[in-house]
């Protein structure tokens, strides 16, 4: 963990949230978001105009609601069966730090398994958090940027998140 | 083995043609590498020196468009040992050079140059070793290329089919499309499993009852042409079908201005009637979901509702998929709605849409299962019974129906079987 303990507070909530999205905890994962964040798969590796590119998810929190009732209400097939997954997260760098917030670069492996097979999803991820003046159980995340290494070539079709 | 033709009759098909590595291996040489098929859209070779690398079957090549502004395919394979030649999906180029041993080709696929030329005094003709070169031919911005030079004429093979891509284009809305991106994602599954799924009205509310709950009413209602009689299928010929979910919507252009536009979009109106007179923003935002369609093509491509859908078969159980997001290509002022079309898209397609997702379970989910008893046929005889020719001559029947798929496994046999 970092000396910083805006840092570290800042680490503690991607792997709070970490664990929430292996346990398939949807609702409070969607919870750890402001209502201005967004949730954003790229597919362009090279572009940061998230908006006017096309992504694998690009989501404010009415998409972030109806994802995550699609993936609990139990009518999408590929969430019902969805493959089980665990993540690392690590390598963090704190690209800005104040206390009000931190912009954190880290690396993501993740390993989801279904069916007798083993599927690996590696990924540069960019949080931006909030801290609150109430403590580390109200900073909120207020950006997440998935880079997959592989954003431009097929991957599965995914029924958990990233 | 037996002779794959009598593997399929008219309201079945054996379920070894999803398993069989044998079959497989035939569909390659006598469908993929023999017929007309999809490899680009024209807006994604912009001008002079551009390319995008794509496959015709399992074999890599490059669309290239050249100083003249022909449009060549090449296979992507050195003529000296093999290198392949460009591995980058797309750019601009003025050629290719070889990593190898640097021989270097034009955008034609001719072979210019050979380093240290002396060695090949009297062994090699440049003439003689251009890159092998598919026919190219397009049709209403598709660019299509096969392997045969004696294949018909492209405007021929796609039939009755063409004037369905003339009206699908028609979403432009009076500007040309452009490709805005594509999502790309594998399935575990045999590549007729998705040619058989652009044109499967039945799945919809099943598989995409999800996705259903997930969008406003007037989506969903455009979607829900399980009992309207009048959404049907039409057998096109050449294995082409056209499925039309939204009748209403098969011809943009014919407009009596009583749908209304929908609610949400008016931001969308207010942003564009800044540029655009009344007319064309009705008729740019009416087309924002695209045709009330989807034109199926044998054997890769479909043009569905409002993107292009591409399969490219890898193994006899593995599949790659291309859900292309397009819109309409004109001014900057555009941007809003072609911001709201990769929204849309984004939200039903791609391997983390609220469509895909589905789809490719129930596809990995017949591939799992007609492992078991594989000589149970996989039926596709729904709506037999109903099915007339309408005033075109079309076969014709529900849009649940299987009509579609029949169209295609009727031009399957014919390809498999002759010589
Ligand atoms: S393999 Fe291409 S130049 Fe030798
Ligand atoms: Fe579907």
């Amino acid at each position: 963990m970092s000396e910083d303990p805006r840092v570290s507070r800042a680490i503690a909530l991607t792997w709070r949230e970490a664990e929430l999205l292996d346990r398939r905890e949807y609702e409070s994962w969607n919870a750890l978001y402001t209502e201005e964040a967004l949730y954003v798969i790229p597919i362009d590796p090279d572009t940061t105009d998230h908006a006017n590119t096309l992504n694998m998810v690009y989501d404010d929190a009415r998409m972030r609601r109806l994802r995550v009732s699609r993936l609990t209400e139990g009518y999408a097939i590929a969430a019902v069966d969805a493959a089980r997954t665990v993540r690392t997260v690590s390598r963090f760098v704190p690209e800005s730090v104040s206390d009000t917030g931190v912009v954190l670069r880290s690396a993501q492996i993740l390993v989801a398994y279904k069916r007798s097979r083993h599927d690996l999803w590696a990924a540069d991820v960019t949080h931006h958090i909030r801290l609150s003046p109430e403590g580390p159980d109200a900073d909120r995340i207020t950006r997440k940027v998935i880079q997959l290494i592989n954003s431009d070539a097929p991957v599965p079709a995914a029924g958990f998140l990233l | 083995m037996t002779w794959p033709g009598e593997l399929v009759s008219g309201d079945r098909v054996a379920g070894s043609l999803y398993t069989d590595p044998a079959i497989f291996a035939g569909e390659l040489t006598r469908i993929f590498e023999r017929t007309w098929v999809w490899v680009a859209h024209e807006s994604e070779l912009p001008g002079p020196g551009t390319f995008r690398s794509t496959h015709v079957g399992t074999q890599p090549v490059i669309v290239t468009r050249d100083r003249a502004g022909d449009l060549h395919t090449l296979v992507n394979r050195c003529r000296h040992r093999g290198a392949s030649l460009c591995e980058r999906q797309n750019g601009r180029a003025n050629g290719f050079t070889c990593p190898y041993h640097a021989w270097s080709y034009g955008l034609d696929g001719t072979l210019r140059g050979v380093p240290y030329p002396t060695g090949y005094e009297g062994v090699l003709e440049k003439a003689d070793l251009p890159l092998v070169t598919l026919r190219t031919e397009s049709h209403g911005g598709m660019i299509f290329a096969t392997f045969d030079p004696g294949a018909v004429p492209l405007r021929e093979f796609l039939g009755d089919a063409a004037g369905w891509i003339d009206r699908f284009m028609l979403q432009g809305g009076g500007f040309p499309i452009k490709v805005l991106g594509r999502h790309r994602f594998t399935y575990r599954g045999n590549w007729k499993i998705q040619l058989e799924n652009t044109t499967d009205g039945y799945h919809f509310p099943i598989v995409h009852r999800s996705w259903m709950a997930s969008v406003d009413a007037e989506t969903a209602n455009m979607m829900s042409f399980m009992t309207d009689q009048d959404a049907v299928t039409h057998d096109l010929g050449n294995g082409h079908s056209v499925m039309r979910m939204v009748p209403d919507r098969s011809d943009l252009a014919v407009d009596d201005g009583t749908e209304p536009l929908p609610a949400r979009f008016a931001p969308l109106v207010e942003d564009l009637s800044r540029t655009f007179p009344d007319d064309e923003v009705r008729r740019l935002v009416r087309s924002v979901h695209g045709t009330g369609f989807n034109l199926n093509l044998f054997p890769n491509v479909a043009m569905s509702g409002s993107f292009f859908r591409v399969l490219r078969p890898v193994a006899v159980d593995e599949t790659v998929v291309e859900h292309i997001a397009i819109g309409p290509d004109g001014p900057p002022e555009l941007d809003a709605l072609n911001r709201e079309r990769l929204r849309i898209h984004e939200h039903f397609q791609g391997p983390f849409g609220f469509g895909t997702p589905d789809d490719a379970e129930g596809w990995d989910r017949v591939q799992r299962g007609a492992q078991a008893v594989p000589d149970l046929p996989i039926m596709v005889n729904r709506g037999l019974s109903r099915e007339s020719r309408d005033g075109e001559g079309w076969p014709t029947s529900h849009v649940t129906d299987e009509t579609g798929m029949r169209a295609s496994y009727r031009m399957w046999k014919q390809l498999m079987s002759d010589e």
